[in-house]
């Protein structure tokens, strides 16, 4: 069927079956392949995108279901050649081995911080708990999204 | 190594030599053949000066050429060439190997060793890495090799390019070479503060040597470039989703490939049929031998064909499950040990029988999973030119050359029309050895006429990879009064024999590794291997004989431990954690253990909690100190230290692939547990820097003992001794 989606700002007009996963579109049809495909059952977090300001992973979402708010994926963060603050900070922290599952990562700290401005590192650890990284980042992960939140906390002020 | 599943029947493929899950160990590198000529070579990268550094220092050689001839003395490369670079007429520094980056940033510290060598900017440095058409042969990433092998070869050929350029610069000036200085990409003369950019020297010019024999290069305590934190290369388009993964790779006309596995290991097909799969739009079949595979232009599309798929397997009658597993391994064990790691020292039969203090025990690992991020995938495509055909394939794999020598072989063509690619992959931990996926990809394109990408699914990858061996290991000790070590008898079954030798002082001692032939399931390399199972047992043992001499665990060990570098990195990680600390609370408790393998040193300290009415075991604090001489990159080694400890804490509580009747039945990461941030405790990392020593590998041996220690910890705070890895799978209940 036709469906429309938003994604990135941009507007599509995709034809899948209803079901189709959000994850194969975004990366089949719209060629945005910095979302991963990791496990196929919503445990690793690798595919999380933002619909609207909540963290989903697309691989159990259809893109029917995500066809009513705003997607943005790991490609909608950069702004005018700019980093997000939370991709600088996985930089500066270096935040990734492999960074297979860097996407995800940012994508689930980016909506933590759109809740929760300031969190404590014991709220970081949990709101990413359904990451996984295999390389054991976790700790450089947790800085990195402490010195975003001080980052966009001087944005903002 | 393990060996692929598929064996195509239309070709004759080599015999399978017996599997050997540590084959890596005694790897001799193969006869290869190298195609690329020192004229393409510049065709390639632009007019410049360029070197070679072969393996064999003692055959050097050296041919300079103008850059109007074309005819060079030798126009083919040696065979036994390890690593070139390109200094380029734009002053672009490009180092050539066939390392592969998996995530232990190596691309980072190779390119940080040739900046430091050659004194000129890291961000000048571009490293070709992992690609069969144009990077030197190279065995494969593994091992911990890279950086006691691969470092010293780019410094060999960035100190020899240097050495030209100074040349160039000398003669242009008139002046002797020896006077003049490099620094900052620039060669000068110090005398009238003249100077050259390696650009402006490079311009024009086609200028080759192979690399004399040993040259001396820049000693760690001179490094300006390597020994700093620089880092990841390239960190921005990982960040933003730039970064293309084989998954993430597409080609014109590309088809999505899916194949269909068996019911369980060892199945084979018993009928086919096909007809409804074919029936639908744009779907290819193949069925050779028991390798049967769609293509479609969509995934989905792959996935409804292969549904539409009829077939039947006949099961194999040896079905393995968790409750025979050990059994099994002990019962098809040979008696007889593995003449390459067998070790006899004095009498241990009589040193036991003597003894005061006897202890025997027997210890188990389970079989685990690499469970990499990224799964296994691959892009071929076959296409044909004057030459004859061609087969290119993207994938992630630790040995781009042996993935395409399995590729030709099974395709009966030449190697040199087999070009592997390995785009910055994934992740691998030892698990990537193997070429399954390509071969999976190019015999479906092969058919298709389309270039075909597969990549596995996470059930796949549990199930169809090959697995960390599982094992059982026998000790048999003494000790005498002193709590001195008399007798020590080891034997590891099936789990392999890296890191079995004891690093104890021990006089009379036997160590055998007892392989069984073919491994109970597919097994292979894993991060440290066998070296985490035999450091498991050995520093659970040492724990053990410490509570029966009551000596303090640390002091046993010191009493017992003669090499010096083990020695220090234990006294720091102890200074550091507080050893021997007080239990604060109840329930707690603290262990350690110390580790050596591949040329670099750890010692791990652990604190536990353990709730003794819900059996849970919580790993509350980890210090590791760790020595692999000179440091690279202080940053990059952290993270892999500390990397390695959290995916340790896997295999030490509760990684352990399920098996029933011949099926895996965990394959999931629902199924099968990874650490996740919950599980992270307090993590404490001491880095012994020795500028003196050659820099080792550091992506294995920070694994090695954390299981022991945190087992050590659980003894400490119940009193129960776990001898199984995973040492809590369900739970510790009273």
């Amino acid at each position: 069927m036709s469906i429309e989606v938003t994604v990135n700002g941009k507007r599509h007009t995709v034809l899948y079956p209803a079901d189709t996963p959000l994850l194969s579109v975004l990366r089949d049809e719209l060629g945005l392949t910095g979302t991963k495909y990791g496990c196929g059952e919503g445990q690793c977090g690798a595919c999380t995108v933002l619909i609207g300001n909540s963290p989903r992973r697309s691989c159990q979402i259809p893109v029917s279901a995500a066809a009513s708010q705003p997607i943005t994926t790991i490609e909608g963060l950069e702004q005018n050649g700019i980093l997000h603050p939370v991709q600088q900070a996985f930089i500066d922290a270096g935040a990734f081995q492999c960074a297979y599952c860097t996407s995800g990562m940012i994508m689930s700290s980016v909506a933590l911080l759109r809740q929760t401005p300031s969190p404590s590192p014991t709220e970081i650890a949990k709101s990413l708990q359904g990451n996984i990284c295999r390389c054991g980042t976790h700790p450089r992960v947790i800085e990195a999204v402490s010195h975003a939140a001080t980052a966009l906390g001087k944005e903002r002020s | 190594m393990s060996s692929a599943h598929h064996r195509f029947d239309h070709h004759v493929t080599p015999a399978q030599a017996p599997i050997e899950p540590e084959r890596y160990e005694f790897f001799a590198p193969p006869a290869h053949h190298f195609h690329l000529a020192r004229r393409d070579f510049f065709k390639l990268l632009g007019a410049g000066v360029a070197v070679f550094a072969s393996a064999k220092s003692a055959v050097a050689s050296e041919q300079e050429t103008p850059a109007s001839s074309h005819g060079f003395h030798n126009e083919n490369l040696p065979n036994d060439i390890t690593a070139w670079l390109h200094v380029g007429e734009d002053g672009t520094v490009t180092a050539f190997t066939g390392k592969a980056e998996i995530g232990q940033n190596i691309r980072t510290e190779l390119a940080q060793t040739v900046a430091d060598e050659l004194r000129v900017p890291f961000a000048s440095v571009r490293m070709v890495m992992a690609d069969t058409a144009l990077t030197p042969f190279d065995a494969g990433t593994f091992g911990s090799r890279t950086t006691p092998t691969m470092t010293p070869q780019l410094r060999r050929v960035a100190n020899a390019a240097r050495d030209i350029l100074v040349g160039v610069a000398a003669k242009e000036w008139s002046v002797s070479p020896d006077t003049l200085q490099c620094a900052n990409a620039k060669v000068t003369n110090p005398a009238n503060g003249v100077s050259l950019t390696y650009a402006e020297l490079a311009r024009g010019k086609a200028l080759a040597r192979n690399l004399p024999a040993e040259d001396p290069v820049t000693a760690p305590s001179e490094w300006t470039v390597a020994g700093k934190s620089i880092p990841k290369v390239d960190a921005r388009a990982f960040v933003t989703g730039a970064h293309q993964y084989t998954p993430d790779m597409t080609r014109p006309g590309m088809l999505c490939g899916k194949v269909l596995r068996p019911p369980s290991f060892g199945a084979t097909l018993a009928s086919y049929d096909d007809s409804a799969a074919k029936s639908l739009p744009g779907v290819v079949t193949v069925r050779d031998g028991n390798f049967v595979a769609v293509a479609a232009p969509t995934e989905h599309q792959a996935a409804q064909a292969l549904a539409a798929i009829r077939a039947q397997w006949n099961e194999s009658p040896a079905k393995v499950s968790n409750a025979n597993l050990f059994a099994q391994i002990k019962e098809k064990a040979s008696a007889k040990s593995d003449e390459r790691h067998r070790e006899e020292q004095g009498s241990v039969e009589s040193a036991l029988t003597a003894a005061q203090h006897r202890l025997d025990a027997t210890y188990t690992v389970a079989f685990i999973a690499h469970a990499p991020l990224e799964p296994r995938a691959a892009l071929a495509e076959w296409t044909r030119d004057t030459n004859g055909e061609k087969l290119t394939v993207w994938t992630g794999t630790q040995r781009p050359f042996a993935v395409r020598d399995e590729l030709a072989a099974t395709f009966r063509v030449p190697e040199s029309s087999v070009r592997v690619i390995v785009p910055d992959t994934g992740s691998a931990y030892g698990g990537k050895h193997t070429g399954d996926a390509a071969l999976e990809a190019a015999r479906l394109a092969r058919a298709a006429g389309h270039p075909v990408k597969i990549v596995w699914t996470r059930e796949e990858e549990f199930t169809w990879a090959y697995f960390r061996p599982a094992g059982v290991i026998e000790i048999k000790s003494a000790m005498a009064p002193n709590a001195t070590l008399t007798a020590w008898e080891f034997h590891n079954y099936h789990s392999g024999a890296s890191g079995i030798d004891t690093p104890y002082v021990v006089p009379n001692q036997r160590t055998e590794f007892h392989s069984v032939d073919p491994p109970i399931l597919r097994s292979g390399s894993y991060r440290g291997l066998a070296a985490t199972a035999n450091h498991f047992a050995r520093e659970s043992h040492m724990d053990d004989l410490a509570h029966a001499a009551g000596v303090n665990p640390f002091d046993l060990r010191m009493k017992n431990l003669k090499e010096p570098r083990l020695r220090n990195v234990l006294e720091a990680a102890a200074k550091s954690f507080g050893w021997p600390a007080q239990k604060s609370q109840a329930g707690r408790g603290f262990g350690l253990a110390v580790a050596n393998d591949k040329g670099s040193y750890v010692a791990t300290c652990a604190e536990v909690a353990v709730d003794r009415s819900s059996g849970s075991v919580k790993v509350v604090r980890l210090v590791e100190a760790f020595e692999c001489g000179a440091i690279v990159n202080p940053d990059g080694l952290r993270n892999q230290v500390v990397g390695a400890m959290i995916q340790g804490l896997g295999g030490a509580l509760f990684e352990s692939i399920e098996f029933e009747n011949g099926r895996m039945t965990n394959a999931r990461f629902s199924r099968y547990r990874v650490p996740r941030f919950a599980d992270v405790p307090e993590i404490e990392v001491v880095l012994l820097n020795r500028k003196d020593i050659p820099s080792a590998g550091a992506g294995e041996t920070p694994i090695m003992a954390v299981a022991p220690a945190i087992g050590n910890a659980i003894f400490n705070a119940t009193g129960t001794r776990l001898r199984s890895l995973p040492l809590v799978p369900r739970a510790l209940k009273t």
